[in-house]
């Protein structure tokens, strides 16, 4: 394989991890809602995802116990900020830091046990597309999902009057409730959906990526969806593009080093947030260029 | 308003939920209390159960409470992070008791030796740092020279290789990982001249993410044998697992994960350490005493708290003699797998022909030998 085959094969199942919760945060911000928990759903999710997997010794189940794990947090979050109007940062964080805490001492026993990741399934044809087949069509089903996934979304919101419901949820809510859908509802469910998603980033890092279980795995990443997702201008081509981005950038710092080249440690654990930020910024005059309007009014609420 | 009153109210709710699960979780585990039991405390930066090295630091917890039975009261805190968080749960042992705090994780140094000073009737111990210069009365380091049985392995490895490639996964380039990194490669030339050890840092002590890529890096450079300095092994031996390549373990015996590709590895035997370091506080002989330092156990002296692991079914039989045989000569007085002349990659001498590092010489290490594929970071 050569070093572009190479840094994407190792690159797109971390890019997986991270675009799923990005697409789930994207469908619950067009609502209008911004879900700082999306760092507990994944991690609830790569809990849940495990722990079923050793019970049942069913992978299939495992990854739908992540997206129920990962829907209850930003359940919770979406019955604090949707139906009781509590401040969004805040019940994001404090949904983060329960997640953290809860699965720490749920996933204690589960630390070192491991389980067989999710396998590839290697696509004939494509599969054989010198370079890039090999990286793009040798992988594992979650993989393949994202794949479809964010087409659906794009599809979804831009042409389905249900799309149009949701995104104008996050525009003007009032001219969502006299046109006759239910802007709390929408809302509510947004936000959980997008949840499930991150509950499935989570599967895919302890499922579909390592096999195994340890306190605090996803190390941040759930915020850097939520931040790619800003980044992105609230669009899903730009989270596709950010969330891939992120995802070779993190894998390049492993590829480099393995090439025995040397770049300074440290400017190498920044390039995915730098490259991410900077290419997002540049493109996003493509984009549309304003958060959703009630976005920013829930954001602007003083506590 | 009432909104951010219904915030507020669920931030503290939720504030005490995290406290109770944080509580749980750092689980102060006590039995065996009489009245004169000495309470001792022992704080871990990782889970209990990570088939790594904070599970040795457990293992060797309830080693001393089986061993020294209602002499010792031990208590136990464990996920706790290198941050000011240590310095609290060490203020929170005191306040149950404990007369002497064992900071196992190595970012916890600079918290152990302010407490220490803060505290001079609570003996403070930190596992695996080194102090240059004037102990207080009641702080001690203690470890063990990890890069003689790191080097062990590396033989196991130069010697199974088909590819001539090793791959090191680190977190950072601290001196105890480029120690590691040179003995892993140095006991691989021992046995293969052609062995070169690629290495990849991942900049956490566990993150599995990070880990799985390295290997995945790592076997696209055709790498065939791995070994690690983490925290957590899990990842990179179920990795190593899948492609079906061998590995050498660090911290732990984790041959049960991967019996057919364990090549062997180090494990961390702790509990005579820490025995021995509480008779001697209870004694009242710890101040000015060996533990009073920089104490390091070694092969030669018999006590080095880093043993070889078990040995898995791929290592031949010859191999396996040829091991023991150097753990033999590396267990005569002043032997080490540090032994010149030494090159750094550059070609500049590490250890001169004719000398053997010691281990206050290692923690100044700061090249890569020849023979290693990659570059350190500079901070």
């Amino acid at each position: 394989m050569n070093i572009v085959g190479e840094t994407l094969a190792t690159a797109i199942p971390g890019s997986v991890a991270l675009l799923y919760p990005s697409l789930g945060e994207l469908i619950s911000e067009r609502t209008g809602v911004t879900n700082l928990g999306t760092e507990g759903s994944m991690l609830s999710g790569a809990l849940a995802g495990i722990a079923v997997t050793l019970a049942t010794g069913n992978p299939v189940l495992g990854v739908l116990a992540a997206a129920v794990a990962g829907a209850a947090c930003a359940a919770v979050h979406a019955l604090a900020v949707v139906l009781r109007g509590a401040n969004q940062l805040a019940s994001g964080l404090v949904i983060w830091f329960l997640a953290l805490g809860v699965t720490s001492v749920l996933g204690s026993p589960l630390n070192g046990k491991i389980v067989d990741p999710l396998p590839a399934l290697r696509i004939p044809v494509l599969a054989s597309i010198p370079g890039i087949g090999p990286a793009l069509f040798d992988q594992n089903a979650l993989v393949y999902a994202a794949y479809l996934l964010a087409p659906a979304i794009w599809l979804f919101l831009t042409y389905t009057r249900t799309g149009l419901a949701l995104r104008a949820t996050g525009e003007r809510p009032a001219v969502v409730f006299a046109g006759g859908h239910n802007p709390t509802a929408l809302r509510f469910s947004a936000t959980t959906v997008g949840g499930a998603l991150a509950g499935l980033g989570g599967a895919q890092l302890a499922l579909g990526i390592v096999g195994n279980w340890a306190n605090g795995m996803t190390n941040g990443y759930g915020f850097v969806a939520v931040a790619v997702v800003i980044f992105a201008r609230w669009t899903p081509l730009g989270v596709v593009a950010g969330s891939y981005l992120f995802g070779v950038a993190l894998a390049l710092a492993s590829v480099i080093q393995a090439n025995g080249i040397g770049v300074n440690q440290y400017l190498l654990d920044s390039l995915p947030y730098a490259v991410t930020i900077i290419v997002l910024v540049l493109v996003s005059r493509f984009g549309r260029s304003n958060a959703p309007e009630s976005q920013r009014d829930a954001l602007s609420e003083t506590v | 308003m009432r909104t951010s009153a219904r915030a507020a109210a669920a931030i503290v709710a939720a504030a005490a939920v995290v406290l109770l699960a944080a509580c749980s979780g750092s689980s102060a585990a006590s039995t065996g209390a009489s009245k004169k039991a000495t309470t001792v405390g022992f704080i871990m930066v990782g889970s209990t159960d990570d088939a790594g090295y904070n599970e040795a630091v457990e293992d060797g917890a309830k080693a001393v409470e089986k061993d020294l039975g209602t002499s010792v009261k031990v208590i136990t805190a464990d996920n706790i992070p290198e941050n000011d968080s240590v310095t609290q749960t060490m203020q929170a042992m005191a306040n149950q008791g404990a007369k002497i705090i064992f900071a196992t994780s190595y970012g916890y140094y600079k918290y152990a030796l302010e407490f220490a000073k803060a505290h001079p009737d609570i003996t403070v111990l930190h596992q695996g740092g080194f102090l240059d210069g004037t102990f207080p009365k009641n702080f001690g380091t203690y470890w063990g020279e990890a890069y003689d049985p790191v080097g062990l392995g590396g033989m196991a490895a130069g010697a199974v290789t088909k590819s001539d490639k090793l791959g090191f996964i680190y977190a950072f380039p601290i001196a105890q990982s480029i120690a590691n990194i040179d003995a892993f490669e140095l006991g691989a030339q021992k046995v293969n001249p052609n062995a070169q050890t690629y290495v990849v840092n991942t900049s956490n002590w566990c993150d599995p993410l990070k880990q799985k890529q390295a290997v995945t890096a790592l076997l696209n450079q055709g790498v065939d044998v791995f070994s690690q300095h983490q925290d957590c092994q899990s990842t990179v031996i179920q990795a190593v697992k899948s492609a079906g390549k061998k590995i050498v373990g660090y911290h732990y015996d984790a041959k049960s994960l991967d019996p057919d590709g364990w090549l062997t590895g180090s494990a961390w035997k702790w509990a005579p350490v820490y025995e021995a370091i509480i008779k001697s506080v209870e004694g009242g002989t710890f101040t000015g005493s060996k533990y009073n330092a920089n104490w390091t156990g070694t092969f030669a002296d018999g006590n080095n708290p880093l043993q070889l692991a078990s040995f898995g079914s791929s290592v031949p039989a010859d191999v396996q003699s040829k091991i023991l045989a150097e753990k033999d000569a590396l267990s005569k007085p002043g032997s080490s797998i540090f032994e010149g002349p030494i090159y750094c990659q550059d070609g500049t001498v590490l250890v001169p022909a004719g000398k053997t590092a010691t281990y206050a010489d290692t923690n100044s290490f700061s090249c890569l030998v020849k023979g290693v594929v990659g570059t350190l970071p500079k901070s």
